[in-house]
């Protein structure tokens, strides 16, 4: 049976490969993406819980997760955009004006 | 000048001021004697609003206020003399005081008694204050009236007027006081105004010296004084003189006591420094510096008989010590002659009559000291007449000839100049002690009391006499007789003086002239006994008063002809002897040199002492201490500011760095770096989990199956 | 047991794809590899019975946020960023956190087994039926604040996104 210690080891797995790729990549888009991994490996915890406890409410939760994740993907990008047009990158290391 | 007006006005108010003066005696109740302190103070107030605001008033002001001053003073002193004169002779003393001045308390005297210390501003008159008032305030009146002429086109009028009224004010406080504190308060005063005086032309380097002179000499006079006071409080217990005359007649002390001997000689001293007596005469021939109306003033009439008036008021202690009596004979009757030998000789006219002031009071001194007071100060009133007119007349004649004062440059002036040749030659006979005139009748007193105590005494002053004439009557020929010996520039300007500067020398031309006269009949002696009475007179041995009288005027009459011999018939005659006599012509023509040897002995010693200890001054001091002070200061300061720099700073700075070095690991945080933030998060994730893990009881212990 | 194929199935096509994600030069072929990644979530999501969300995976990240990205991916010039460096130079370090991460995690898992519900006390399936009902009545009924407050932050997203992005004249 699958019981509920596998999906929490699912889910800290990619949450795992989500943190490195957000740590060690230099494109920020790709950050961007390692922060989508992140949020599904939460989602599928939540799920699984919602599941082995018998309430829907953590499938309510994941859905507002979705939606913030969609709304700070848009921002983001917008971002990541805007910088493009002044410096030319999207090497996060290049992106660094607040450095002393 | 509106002579005529000024003369009528001034009469008609002086008219009016005596019908009103006699109209207020003839009601009886006595106005001027209780108010006799206000004597002192007019010529104080007028010499305050001088000295405080003079410099913005006219002439005329200055005149108005210091002229009035005085004349109001004559006039409440003489309404104090007339009401004095009008009391019977037992009553004639009014004595009271204005406040308590120094009341110290009480205290030992030597011989053990307890008295109570107190000195009092107080006010005594009686006869010989009288006497003395008349002659300070009249005199001084009329010098003060001469000076609004004399003084007319000189700068610091104002001034001059105001240490005039000061000295006024001065001299009637020591005259007035009814004890020796506050007649030493006096005697100083009167000391400061001849310095003021002496050196009123300041800019003058000898004018300015000669004031120094004055007042040190003076004051070498004055410590003897001031130590003759204190001995005196210490024997007596007391300074007021009716009270210490009241202690000596009653018996206390035997004749030749040595206390009072020593306290007479000790206030001798300090008369010779104010009499100018030898050995301190040295400053009256250079106060001649000084403008002629105040060496009329304070130079013959008023201040330098100041001694010889302590000397009768105290006459008391003196008739205690006929020693300290002797000695004031001898150093009067040598003074006289010795000064005398030195007028004969003086070209400069002031300095022939400062000789002989010091050769008169001389004669008043000799007179003190063989007991008879009232004839020194009978003296001392006739003096005040001529030698007050002398000076006053010598001022004029050095006004009409342009400020020459060398007697060889003058010559053939009586014509030019009548009245003031009329007027010095009334006192020049007044002087030479010519019958009727008033030096007669003075001079003669003192030699009938000198011939009875000591016929050697007699005879010192007999010759002085004699020299008196003589030199005397040189000055009258060398200015106004002869051949003019006037410089030609000179010449054209020959006037005579304005009626202020002439008014003045009638009224003390006739005064010398009839003086004497109170003295006929021994009134003058008579008024003045109830305060010489202590005096033993000189036991009354045989006088040939009139062969003595013959002997004086024979005597003068000699002195008068070898003078008219000497400067109007041959007139070549004085060079040959100067020339034949030749060293100790100059001897004497060079004051035997006793500046010089003063110089010498004293002045000089003093200035060393003084170098000396301007040199301790500036080498320890100024250098050790003064200096010494300054470098350590900056030595101090050196340490501060390196204690400042290095350790204030230093820490300050010190707190600066330790900041910035700690703030260097902060600071490369700050890499600017999305990645190293996001890793960061991370590390913060992980430790919050552990904490977490760790209060909910997840330990590492648990993992153990 | 079939369960335990698809389980093993979709979690290793997840986790494989997300590593995929990670490591890839070419931001392409990321961008594919999640968007594999996210089929794969969906279909775990499905096997735990929540058929909304299996849905709502796809349409919303699969359909709408992907092909953002991959929009964005197409409008900034990628050229230049092929050839350079793509890990960090201490790499290293966020790998050494995720192992101490793991590691932690692992370790409160594994000391709190024994709290946590197996399949032997859950409840059956069918109480999550009928599924898009339940969460349907769950968002606007109970959680009817954060359901708006959710549309806000979207409007504002959208505004924020626009305004970043907009091209200024």
């Amino acid at each position: 049976m699958i019981g509920t210690g596998h999906y929490l080891f699912l889910s800290l797995a990619l949450f795992l490969i989500g943190v490195v790729g957000v740590v060690t990549r230099r494109n920020v888009i790709i950050i961007l993406m390692s922060i989508e991994l992140i949020l599904n490996a939460v989602n599928i915890n939540l799920v699984a819980f919602s599941r082995l406890v018998g309430s829907v409410e953590g499938h309510v939760f994941a859905i507002f997760i979705i939606t913030d994740a969609a709304a700070e993907a848009a921002v983001g990008l917008g971002i990541i955009i805007a910088f493009f047009r002044n410096r030319e990158t999207v090497l996060a290391d290049e992106m660094d004006l607040l450095k002393w | 000048m509106p002579i005529q007006r000024n003369v009528v006005l001034n009469t008609v108010i002086l008219i009016m001021m005596l019908l009103v003066t006699a109209g207020i005696e003839m009601k009886g109740t006595e106005m001027f004697l209780p108010h006799i302190w206000l004597v002192p103070l007019f010529p104080l107030a007028a010499s305050a609003v001088m000295l405080l605001f003079g410099r913005k008033l006219s002439n005329a002001a200055v005149s108005g206020f210091c002229v009035g001053s005085v004349f109001l003073s004559m006039w409440f002193g003489f309404g104090a003399i007339f009401e004095l004169i009008a009391r019977p002779a037992a009553h004639r003393v009014v004595e009271f005081a204005l406040f308590n001045w120094i009341p110290a308390g009480p205290m030992h005297t030597t011989s053990g008694h307890l008295v109570n210390f107190n000195a009092q501003w107080g006010f005594l008159f009686d006869p010989l204050t009288a006497v003395m008032v008349g002659i300070v305030t009249g005199v001084g009146f009329l010098i003060h009236v001469y000076s609004t002429g004399y003084m007319a086109h000189e700068g610091g009028y104002y001034r001059f007027f105001g240490y005039l009224n000061l000295f006024m004010f001065s001299m009637l406080t020591l005259v007035l006081a009814n004890n020796i504190l506050l007649m030493f308060v006096g005697w100083e005063g009167v000391g400061l105004c001849s310095y003021l005086l002496i050196g009123f032309y300041f800019l003058k380097k000898s004018a300015a010296d000669a004031g120094k002179k004055a007042f040190i000499v003076n004051r070498i006079g004055d410590a003897g004084f001031l130590l003759g006071i204190f001995l005196l409080v210490g024997t007596l217990g007391t300074l007021n003189f009716s009270e210490f005359r009241g202690a000596i007649l009653a018996g206390h002390f035997a004749v030749g006591d040595a206390a009072l001997t020593a306290i007479a000689l000790l206030l001798f001293v300090g008369a010779t420094g104010k009499s100018a007596q030898i050995p301190l005469y040295v400053w009256l021939p250079d106060a001649m510096e000084g403008p002629t109306p105040v060496s009329a003033l304070i130079h013959a009439a008023t201040m330098v008989t100041a001694g010889v008036y302590m000397l009768v008021r105290t006459n008391a202690i003196f008739a205690m010590a006929p020693r300290a009596l002797a000695v004031v004979a001898v150093v009067g009757a040598v003074t006289a002659i010795f000064a005398a030998t030195m007028g004969v000789l003086q070209n400069d006219i002031k300095r022939v009559l400062a000789y002989s002031t010091i050769s008169q009071l001389g004669y008043m001194f000799l007179a003190c000291g063989v007991g008879a007071f009232s004839a020194g100060i009978f003296h001392l009133l006739t003096h005040a007449f001529f030698k007050g007119l002398l000076f006053l007349g010598a001022g004029s004649v050095i006004h009409a000839v342009s400020g020459e004062q060398d007697m060889q440059k003058m010559g053939a002036l009586s014509g030019k100049i009548r009245t003031t040749y009329l007027t010095m030659l009334a006192a020049t006979l007044a002087i030479a002690g010519i019958p009727p005139l008033a030096g007669f009748f003075s001079k003669d007193e003192i030699l009938a009391h000198a011939f009875r105590a000591n016929h050697a005494l007699w005879l010192v002053g007999w010759i002085t006499a004699g020299m008196t004439a003589f030199y005397m009557f040189r000055l009258l020929f060398l200015t106004f007789k002869g051949a003019s010996r006037v410089a030609p520039e000179v010449e054209r300007h020959i006037h005579e003086s304005p009626s202020n500067m002439t008014v003045p020398l009638i009224i003390l031309a006739v005064l010398s002239i009839v003086g004497g006269w109170i003295g006929i009949g021994g009134r003058f002696e008579r008024f003045l006994e109830p305060v010489t009475q202590a005096a033993p007179a000189s036991t009354a041995g045989e006088t040939p008063e009139a062969a003595l009288m013959i002997a004086s005027v024979a005597i003068a009459l000699a002195g008068i002809g070898l003078a008219w011999f000497l400067y109007i018939k041959r007139t070549e005659l004085p060079d040959k002897i100067a020339a034949s006599f030749g060293g100790l012509y100059r001897l004497v023509y060079n004051k035997y040199y006793v500046d010089q040897i003063y110089d010498a002995l004293f002045v000089n010693r003093a200035k060393d002492l003084g170098l000396t200890l301007g040199a301790f001054d500036r080498t320890f001091i100024d250098g050790l201490g003064v200096d010494g002070a300054g470098w350590l200061t900056r030595a101090t300061s050196v340490i501060s500011i390196y204690w400042d720099k290095w350790i204030i700073d230093g820490s300050v700075n010190l707190i600066a760095n330790v900041v910035r070095v700690l703030s260097i690991p902060v600071r490369w945080l700050q890499t600017g770096r999305v990645s190293s933030y996001a890793g960061f998060i991370v590390l913060g994730v992980l430790a919050l989990i552990g904490f977490y893990l760790h209060a909910a009881g997840y330990t590492l212990a648990n993992l153990r199956p | 047991m079939l369960d335990r194929i698809v389980f093993d199935l979709f979690a290793g096509l997840a986790i494989l794809s997300a590593i995929l994600v990670v490591t890839r030069r070419n931001v392409i072929h990321s961008a594919i590899f999640l968007i594999t990644a996210l089929l794969a979530t969906a279909g775990i999501f499905l096997q735990l019975h929540a058929e909304f969300l299996f849905i709502v995976q796809i349409i919303l990240y699969v359909g709408g946020i992907m092909v953002l990205f991959v929009f964005v991916i197409m409008l900034v010039n990628l050229d230049v960023a092929l050839h350079q460096m793509q890990f960090r130079r201490q790499w290293w370090v966020g790998l050494l956190l995720a192992i101490a991460l793991g590691a932690e995690a692992t370790a409160a898992i594994y000391i709190g087994r024994l709290g946590l519900p197996g399949p032997e006390t859950a409840p059956p399936a069918s109480v999550l039926e009928p599924n898009t009902e339940l969460v349907g009545h769950a968002l606007f009924t109970g959680y009817m604040l954060p359901f708006e407050i959710a549309s806000v932050l979207l409007l504002v997203a959208m505004i924020g996104a626009v305004v970043m992005a907009k091209r200024r004249t």
